[in-house]
C-alpha cells in the first residue's frame, strides 16, 4: 500500500537550501495536493519522493520501509510529468507496456491491462498510434495510463495538466478525480493552480519558500488559514488583506476578508467608496472597490447579476464572524 | 508586390546557391573528366572540354601498376575501425557529459575541441618516434589509433549535442517505469538517438577516409590506404595528370557514392542543434 513518510528531509543544491528540514506523513489512499508560488519546492519535493532528486539529508519512508537511498524504479511508485515523457520512437501500446515490460509481467496480463487501461482512458482508437499522432489531452491520458498499468503504491503527478488548454484541464481534473475514486491508490500531486488543489485534494500540502505553510483539507485551510500567506494563496479571487487603523479595531497588525463574505449595498455598510471595475460573470459578479485612503481596492464578491456600473458608490459590510486576524509575524490570531 | 519581390529575391537565392555549388564542385568534375583523356589532352592549352577522345586506358594502368583494391581495402578498414572505436569510447563520454554533467564539463569538451585547433605536424615527430618503437609504423592498426584519437574530439561532440536535444524528462520517465540504467540506454535512449549516432558515423567514415596528413606520413606499403595510391601518382619522375586523375578518381567514388546515397541523414547531424 502506500503511506509515505518523509522525516526531517532536506534537500541543498551546493550552498543554496531549497528545502528546510520537513515533515509530512501521506495516508495510504490519500489525494495530497503540493501547492505553492513558482519556486516554492513543491516539485523538487515530489521528484525527492521519487527518487529523482538525492535528498541531502533525513529518511523517506514508503510502507514503513526506508526508501531514502533506493533508486527510483525500486520505489514502486508512478510518475506522470508535466511534459508527459512519452517514449517518442514506441506506440501507445508499447508506451503503456514498458513498464510491465521492465517489471517482466508476462505477455497475457500485460495486454489484460493495457486494454482495461486503454478501455479506461479511451485510448482503444489510438493503441498503434506513435505519441506525435496524438493531441496534448490523449498524450496525458498515455502518459497515465503507463502510470497505472504498474499498479504503483502511489502515484505522483507533477502539474499534469499545465500544458492543456482550459476546457480540456477542467475535464481532466475530474478524470484524475474519479481514477482516485476508482482505483483508492495514494496520490501526490503538484501544481501552483489553488483551483486544482481546492478541487481535487483530500489534504492541501501548502508551501513557500521549501517550507510546508499549512497542511489541511481544503475547507479547514479556506476557513482557518495559519497564516498570511496561507489566507493570501487559498481562494479564488484571493482574501482581501488590510492593515493600519482597520486592524487596529480588531486588534490586529492585519485583518483579512474574503470577497464572498462582504455584503454590498447601496444604501449603508461600514465602508463606503467607489465600483472601478465590475466583472459580470451572469453566476457571480465581482467588484474592485476604491475605498478612499485605502491603497489597494476591495475585492467583492455578490451572488448572481448585480447591476452595479464603474463609477456607482457603494457601502460594503464585512460579515464580522468570517474576520481572519493575524498578528505582527503574520500568524492567525485565534 | 511583396510577393514579386520575395519571388525575385529566391531566384536570384538559388542561383547563388548554384553557383557556389558549381565552383565547388568543378575541381571534382575536372579530375573525372581529364582521367577519360591521354596524358597530352590532360595537358592541352586550351583546355579541352568534352571534345577529346574518350579513353579507359589511364585506369587500367592505374590498375596494372598499383593494386587498388589493397589500398581500397586499408581504407575500408582504417575509417571503419577508427570510426567504430571512437563511437565505443564516445557514447558513454556524451551520455555522462549530457546527462550527469558536473563542473568542468565544459571545460572538458572545451578542452578536448582545442586539440583539434593544433597544428598535427606539431605532433609527428613525437607520434612518429613512438610509433616506431612500438613498431607501429605502416600498420592499420596505428593508422586506426592515431584517426581515432584526431576524431575523437569531433565523435564526442557530435553526440554530446544529440544528447543534449533528448529531453531528460524521458529518461526520468524510464527510471520511474522501472528501467536500469542499462534499459535505459538500450531501449530508450539509444533508439531516440540513433539518426544521430548514425551522421556521426558517416561523418567520421568520410572525415577518416579522406585524412592525408597522418595516412601518408606513418604508412609506406602495407598499410598505405587510398589518399597514399592517388599521392604515389605525383611522382618525381614526372607528374601524369591523367592518370592522377583516375587515381583520384578511383579513390574518392565509394566516399562520394556513400555521401551521395546518406546526404540527408548527413545535412540532419551537422546542422542539428542548430535549428530546431
Amino acid at each position: 500500500m502506500g503511506r509515505i513518510t518523509l522525516d526531517q528531509v532536506t534537500k541543498s543544491f551546493g550552498d543554496v537550501e531549497v528545502i528546510p528540514p520537513l515533515d509530512l506523513t501521506i495516508e495510504d489512499g490519500e489525494f495530497v495536493v503540493f501547492v505553492g508560488p513558482s519556486g516554492c519546492g513543491k516539485s523538487t519535493l515530489l521528484r525527492l519522493i521519487a527518487g529523482l532528486e538525492d535528498v541531502s539529508s533525513g529518511q523517506i519512508r514508503i510502507d514503513r520501509e526506508d526508501a531514502t537511498h533506493l533508486p527510483p524504479a525500486k520505489r514502486s511508485l508512478a510518475m506522470v510529468f508535466q511534459s508527459y515523457a512519452l517514449y517518442p520512437h514506441m506506440s501507445v501500446k508499447k508506451n503503456i507496456a514498458f513498464p510491465m515490460k521492465m517489471a517482466g509481467i508476462p505477455k497475457d496480463e500485460q495486454e489484460r491491462r493495457i486494454e482495461n487501461a486503454a478501455k479506461v482512458l479511451n485510448l482503444t482508437d489510438y493503441l498503434d498510434r506513435r505519441p506525435g499522432q496524438l493531441s496534448g489531452g490523449q498524450r496525458q491520458r498515455v502518459a497515465i495510463g503507463r502510470a497505472i498499468v504498474r499498479e504503483p503504491a502511489a502515484f505522483l503527478f507533477d502539474e499534469p495538466l499545465s500544458n492543456l488548454d482550459a476546457a480540456l484541464r477542467v475535464g481532466m481534473r475530474l478524470e484524475i478525480s474519479e481514477l482516485h475514486n476508482r482505483l483508492a491508490t495514494t496520490m501526490i500531486y503538484v501544481t501552483h493552480d489553488q483551483v486544482e488543489a481546492m478541487t481535487m485534494a483530500d489534504k492541501i500540502v501548502v508551501l513557500h519558500a521549501g517550507r510546508i505553510e499549512q497542511v489541511g483539507s481544503p475547507l479547514e485551510l479556506y476557513r482557518t488559514p495559519r497564516n498570511l500567506f496561507v489566507a493570501g494563496f487559498i481562494g479564488s479571487p484571493r482574501m482581501n488583506l488590510l492593515g493600519g487603523p482597520e486592524a487596529a479595531k480588531h486588534d490586529a497588525r492585519t485583518v483579512g476578508i474574503r470577497p464572498e463574505h462582504i455584503r454590498v449595498s447601496r444604501e449603508s455598510g461600514n465602508w463606503t467608496g467607489t465600483v472601478g471595475v465590475a466583472e459580470h460573470l451572469g453566476s457571480d459578479t465581482f467588484f474592485h472597490v476604491h475605498v478612499p485612503g485605502w491603497d489597494d481596492p476591495i475585492t467583492v464578491r455578490a451572488e448572481g447579476e448585480v447591476d452595479l456600473r464603474h463609477g456607482d458608490t457603494v457601502h460594503l459590510t464585512p460579515d464580522p464572524d468570517r474576520l481572519h486576524r493575524f498578528d505582527a509575524e503574520g500568524m492567525r490570531i485565534a | 508586390m511583396a510577393r514579386a519581390v520575395t519571388q525575385q529575391r529566391k531566384a536570384v537565392n538559388t542561383a547563388i546557391a548554384w553557383i557556389i555549388g558549381l565552383l565547388i564542385f568543378f575541381p571534382i568534375f575536372w579530375t573525372i573528366l581529364t582521367s577519360f583523356k591521354t596524358e597530352a589532352q590532360a595537358i592541352a592549352d586550351p583546355p579541352l572540354w568534352f571534345s577529346f577522345d574518350w579513353t579507359l586506358d589511364n585506369y587500367v594502368t592505374v590498375q596494372e601498376r598499383s593494386n587498388y583494391f589493397r589500398h581500397f581495402w586499408n581504407s575500408v578498414v582504417i575509417s571503419v575501425g577508427s570510426t567504430v572505436i571512437g563511437l565505443i569510447i564516445a557514447i558513454p563520454a556524451a551520455w555522462s557529459m549530457a546527462f550527469v554533467p558536473g563542473k568542468q564539463t565544459r571545460n572538458v569538451l572545451m578542452w578536448m575541441l582545442s586539440t583539434k585547433m593544433l597544428p598535427p605536424v606539431g605532433v609527428l615527430v613525437p607520434i612518429y618516434l613512438i610509433f616506431r618503437n612500438v613498431g607501429l609504423l605502416d600498420t592499420k592498426l596505428g593508422l586506426i589509433i592515431v584517426l581515432t584519437l584526431i576524431n575523437l574530439p569531433i565523435i564526442v561532440w557530435m553526440l554530446y549535442t544529440y544528447f543534449r536535444e533528448i529531453p531528460n524528462d524521458i529518461l526520468e520517465a524510464a527510471r520511474m517505469d522501472g528501467a536500469g540504467l542499462w534499459d535505459e540506454i538500450v531501449y530508450v535512449l539509444t533508439p531516440m538517438a540513433v539518426p544521430g549516432i548514425a551522421s556521426t558515423l558517416l561523418l567520421n567514415i568520410i572525415l577518416a577516409w579522406n585524412e592525408a596528413f597522418w595516412t601518408l606520413n606513418l604508412t609506406a606499403a602495407n598499410a598505405a590506404p587510398l589518399t597514399a595510391f592517388i599521392a604515389s601518382y605525383s611522382s618525381p619522375e614526372g607528374l601524369f595528370y591523367a592518370k592522377l586523375s583516375a587515381a583520384s578518381t578511383m579513390a574518392i567514388a565509394p566516399i562520394l557514392i556513400m555521401g551521395w546515397f546518406s546526404q540527408k541523414q548527413l545535412v540532419r547531424g551537422l546542422t542539428f542543434g542548430a535549428v530546431k
